[in-house]
């Protein structure tokens, strides 16, 4: 290191070749590290990947100004991601954004209309009577006169409800089992059932009340029809069943017994609404048998409800003594009654273990989304397209970059070679940090990002602009290359420094309190500024110090940039010739 | 080169040079008319909303032998609304259909797909909810507020405030500009030009900031002299930066001018274009204002504190004495310690006694 250890302060300044090994080391490493992780690409955003994004906005409901919080976002989240990936859709994202979006991010090659419609659709978690179940795999013995015989005889495979509602205040419930007859005329317990709704909508079979005579309601009837058809071993019938349902119908659900097996169901009009669930818990029955069981704790209004309507269950012959847990027109599960529950809190008990029970007091709690949501938009994106845009991008880059280069090449000639190594450094430095970002923060390079990273080929251009003006001012001044070098770095750095903080405090501000694709950029845009500083502090300087000492730079060829008289140096008092002492000695 | 590299050393050492700060309520003048032109056309023109901000849906689809007009009449009867098709470069049609509810999407895009004959997986929709652009739009001003905030404390603080207040005048002045073009212009304004507009924030303050910071380190010590007033030193700076703030911005330029290219000639109407758009629009406004803007601005504000009062009246006094040079023609730097080997200059040189000579600073001058 032959510069003179005067008034040195940065190593960088005297030890150049150390920080350019540093830096290189530094890339190297990275790009070691970008291979081992096997993730060499971009993770790509739907936008240049191809697929559906869906940005979903909650609403503030009047009455609640403070429903929109990170808990209620978080699960909704939760909820959403769990029907996104229940459609078999793989590697569907769902986060939130900003305080009151959520975006979901479908990749291409699966049913994005389905998971719009799965996604965008409040969940809702309604308590229903059970009319009439039946084990799938039984055929069906549809009445189609209604008829007041029971013609139940249970088949073997029927299933046994396992599930058992209790007061929680009734001590320890002993778990029971309830067999459940098939095949009862749907008439009948629809007649039975007809109860004005809480929901306040009319429904056809229960505001009406049931004839006497016993003509086929057509209502009825088209029940009864689908009750018939419904298939519920089959996936793709179970997603749409509960599709259009009102609250205030009648329905038909799918639901998995205690072993796991489909049956179907006639459920009444919703009794209770979910969110009447104040809190729900899985709890161990420390005192008695009963194993993992579920407490639920109802608003006022839900145990006026639950109350009524249990009082009115348990009166009823199985399977009509169960109500259906209905979330998202899935039946979760259906304990049977046989007390008014009037308490407030109920106890849900049967074969849980723990798994089973927490997730029931998951959807209890959380079943429906606890916000609801509008669709603020869904971006649906080929493949094809995905592809174009961003070899679009990638052509624009280049041919920025080249433009970048040539403009440099023309006005700074042998200097350009240091600016344009700096700009291949981030380059490759913001290649690398994208590619390992993708599975360390899930970030993922969209349309916009790809913006940014061109953009940005300007801002850090423009950091060695100020440098080179500024050492060519000193040249001006009619110093030679390396105190020049020395005196223009401090300024210069000061410069780039306050405009690089300027731009990166742009970045940070956007990214911050902008939605959607705005953020992306945003993202991009600090880091390219972030970068800009490592690269102009330890690769453009130190190979500017190094390459100061090189004759070519040194003398001021004139292809080096640096020729003194085509800068129109005032002709200094010495020729400056390399080995001679620089005029002003205390300068450097 | 050859010639603009001599013009960066005359420039540097003020033989030639323009004066922006003498003249600069010319340019105030400009710079106003330019700003009421745009509140004038913002507020009797508007902005041309894209479908974005308004609610709707957009549907691309690949390339189809269906009609611009056939494809039109396609739309509404699938959608019941206006539509407006536009043929795409590579012979695909980008169909916009304003305030339908994105639950009917699906079915219009089938029917779309129908009728133009293509399939339903080859067409790209993008809808969007009324209230989407406003959320954006609301968010963009937020971050816009905030972001002036923060940058006129920073200034402040790295500089002083009168560099701060002039560098917010002349970031509102970019901004009211690029948004005044678009109105007049009758660009679409979209999420990528709320995007471009908002980078133009970063992006205005970079010029201002370089030519600030030769400005703070020329006067540094400007009470100490007679020669110059700061108005003078203020142009000086200016001419000096000159070849930085054009390099700096043709650098900048160029990669947008590559994304427009290509965002406008390859692709069509699309983010890309979107973005580059108002970015271009802004850079060469903020290119602008921190020439002729901020910095004469600066220089005003300066002008009216009493210390600088009392040194324009020294230098006048000096100046009638008559053996001043004109400002323009000096090759010696005013203020600095001139170490370098300047040659004699025309005229007496009168100098403070606390020249900083001797005082061995070292090359890297701290602040």
């Amino acid at each position: 290191m032959a510069a003179p250890k005067k008034g040195r302060s940065a190593s960088s300044q005297s030890k150049p070749g150390r920080s350019l090994a540093l830096i290189l080391i530094a890339i190297v490493a990275l790009t070691g590290g970008m291979f081992l992780s096997g993730h060499t690409t971009p993770r790509l955003g739907i936008d240049l990947a191809g697929g559906t994004s869906i940005t979903l906005t909650a609403k503030n409901e009047p009455g609640q100004p403070n429903a929109i919080n990170k808990t209620n976002m978080d699960t909704a989240v939760e909820i959403m991601n769990r029907r996104v990936n229940g459609l078999g859709v793989s590697e569907a994202e769902v986060q939130t954004q900003g305080r009151d979006n959520i975006i979901v991010n479908i990749p291409k090659g699966t049913n994005s209309e389905q998971a719009q419609k799965q996604v965008g659709t409040t969940a809702k978690l309604y308590f229903r009577p059970v009319l009439a179940l039946e084990a799938q795999g039984v055929a069906p013995t549809p009445s189609p006169t209604p008829s007041t015989s029971t013609s139940g005889s249970p088949s073997p495979s029927a299933s046994a409800t396992g599930d058992k509602a209790t007061s929680s205040s009734s001590g320890s419930p002993s778990p029971s089992v309830s067999a459940t007859s098939q095949g009862r005329p749907v008439t009948d317990a629809l007649k039975a059932d007809a109860t004005p709704t809480p929901s306040g909508k009319p429904s056809a079979a229960a505001s009406t009340p049931a004839p006497a005579t016993p003509a086929p309601d057509p209502a009825t009837a088209a029940l009864q029809a689908k009750y018939t058809a419904l298939d519920c071993t089959k996936k793709a019938v179970r997603a749409v069943t509960g599709d259009g349902v009102q609250p205030g119908d009648p329905t038909v659900a799918c639901g998995k017994d205690s072993q796991g097996q489909w049956q179907k169901f006639i459920l009444g009009p919703a009794e209770v609404d979910g969110t009447e669930v104040k809190k729900a818990q899985a709890v161990f029955d420390t005192q008695g048998a009963a194993g993992w069981q579920v407490t639920m704790d109802f608003t006022s209004k839900g145990s006026k409800q639950f109350g009524e309507v249990t009082g009115r269950l348990a009166q009823n012959q199985p399977p009509q003594n169960e109500f259906g847990i209905v979330l998202d027109g899935e039946v979760v599960s259906n304990p049977f009654v046989n007390t008014a529950i009037t308490g407030g809190s109920a106890q849900i008990s049967g074969s849980f273990d723990q798994t089973e029970a927490q997730d029931l007091a998951n959807m209890l709690s959380y079943g429906a989304l606890p916000l609801t949501f509008q669709e603020s938009s869904v971006t649906t994106v080929t493949a094809a397209l995905g592809g174009e845009q961003l070899h679009a991008g990638l052509i624009a880059g280049a041919i920025g970059l080249a433009l970048v280069v040539i403009y440099l090449v023309v006005y700074y000639r042998g200097l350009s070679t240091i600016a344009i190594a700096s700009l291949l450094v981030s380059a490759a430095l913001t290649y690398v940090i994208m590619a390992l970002l993708g599975p360390a923060i899930g970030f993922a390079l969209n349309l916009p990002a790809v913006c940014g990273a061109i953009v940005a080929i300007g801002i850090t251009a423009d950091s060695f602009i100020v440098f080179f003006e500024r050492i060519r001012d000193e040249i001006r001044e009619g110093r030679s290359l390396r105190p020049a070098v020395e005196r223009a770095w401090p300024r210069a750095r000061r410069t780039i420094l306050v405009s690089d903080f300027v731009s990166f405090l742009a970045a940070a501000v956007l990214f911050i309190v902008t939605v959607g694709k705005v953020q992306g950029f945003a993202f991009t845009l600090g880091l390219t500024t972030l970068l800009d500083v490592v690269v102009v502090f330890f690769f453009t300087k130190p190979l500017m110090t190094i390459l100061a000492r090189k004759k070519f730079f040194a003398e001021g060829h004139r292809w080096s940039g640096l020729d003194p008289q085509r800068l129109g140096a005032q002709p200094p008092l010495r020729r400056t010739r390399r080995a001679s002492a620089p005029v002003d000695m205390k300068e450097a | 080169m050859s010639k603009l590299g001599t013009l960066g050393a005359r420039l540097h050492r003020g033989e030639i040079g323009y004066d922006f700060v003498g003249k600069r309520f010319i340019w105030y003048g400009i710079s106003i008319l330019i700003t009421i032109t745009a509140i004038l056309g913002l507020s009797v023109r508007g902005l041309n909303m894209g479908i974005e901000f308004q609610g709707g849906a957009v549907f691309t689809t690949g390339k189809t032998s269906t009609s611009v007009s056939q494809a039109e009449t396609f739309a509404e009867k699938a959608s019941g609304h206006d539509a407006i098709v536009q043929k795409l470069g590579k012979g695909g049609l980008r169909i916009q259909i304003s305030d339908i509810d994105t639950k009917k999407s699906g079915d219009i895009k089938k029917a779309l797909a129908r009728d133009l004959n293509v399939d339903a997986e080859k067409i790209n929709a993008d809808l969007v909810g009324p209230s989407w652009g406003d959320q954006v739009a609301s968010k963009a001003w937020q971050g816009l507020a905030i972001f002036m905030v923060l940058v006129v404390i920073y200034l402040a603080i790295a500089f002083e405030w009168r560099m701060a207040v002039a560098a917010l005048v002349a970031l509102i002045h970019d901004i009211t500009i690029t948004v005044g073009i678009y109105a007049l212009v009758g660009f679409e304004v979209t999420p990528g030009t709320v995007i471009g507009l908002l980078t133009i924030l970063g992006y205005s303050l970079y010029d201002t900031v370089v030519v600030f910071d030769s400005l703070k380190e020329q006067t540094k010590d400007i009470t100490k002299q007679t020669r110059w007033t700061y108005s003078e030193i203020a142009d000086r700076s200016i001419n000096g930066t000159l070849v930085r703030s054009i390099n700096t911005t043709v650098v900048a330029l160029l990669p947008v001018a590559a994304l427009l290219f290509i965002g406008g000639g390859v692709l069509g109407a699309g983010m890309l274009n979107d973005i580059s758009l108002s970015l271009f629009v802004g850079l060469a406004a903020g290119a602008y204002s921190s020439i002729f803007i901020a910095t004469p601005l600066v220089a005003d504000l300066k002008e009216r504190e009493p210390q600088m009062k009392a040194l324009r009246k020294r230098v006048l006094a000096k100046r009638a004495q008559g053996d001043a040079p004109a400002p323009q023609v000096s090759d010696e730097q005013p203020y600095d310690e001139d170490d370098d080997a300047a040659p004699a200059v025309v005229g007496p040189r009168n100098q403070p006694a606390s020249r900083n000579r001797g005082r061995g600073r070292p090359s890297g001058k701290r602040r």
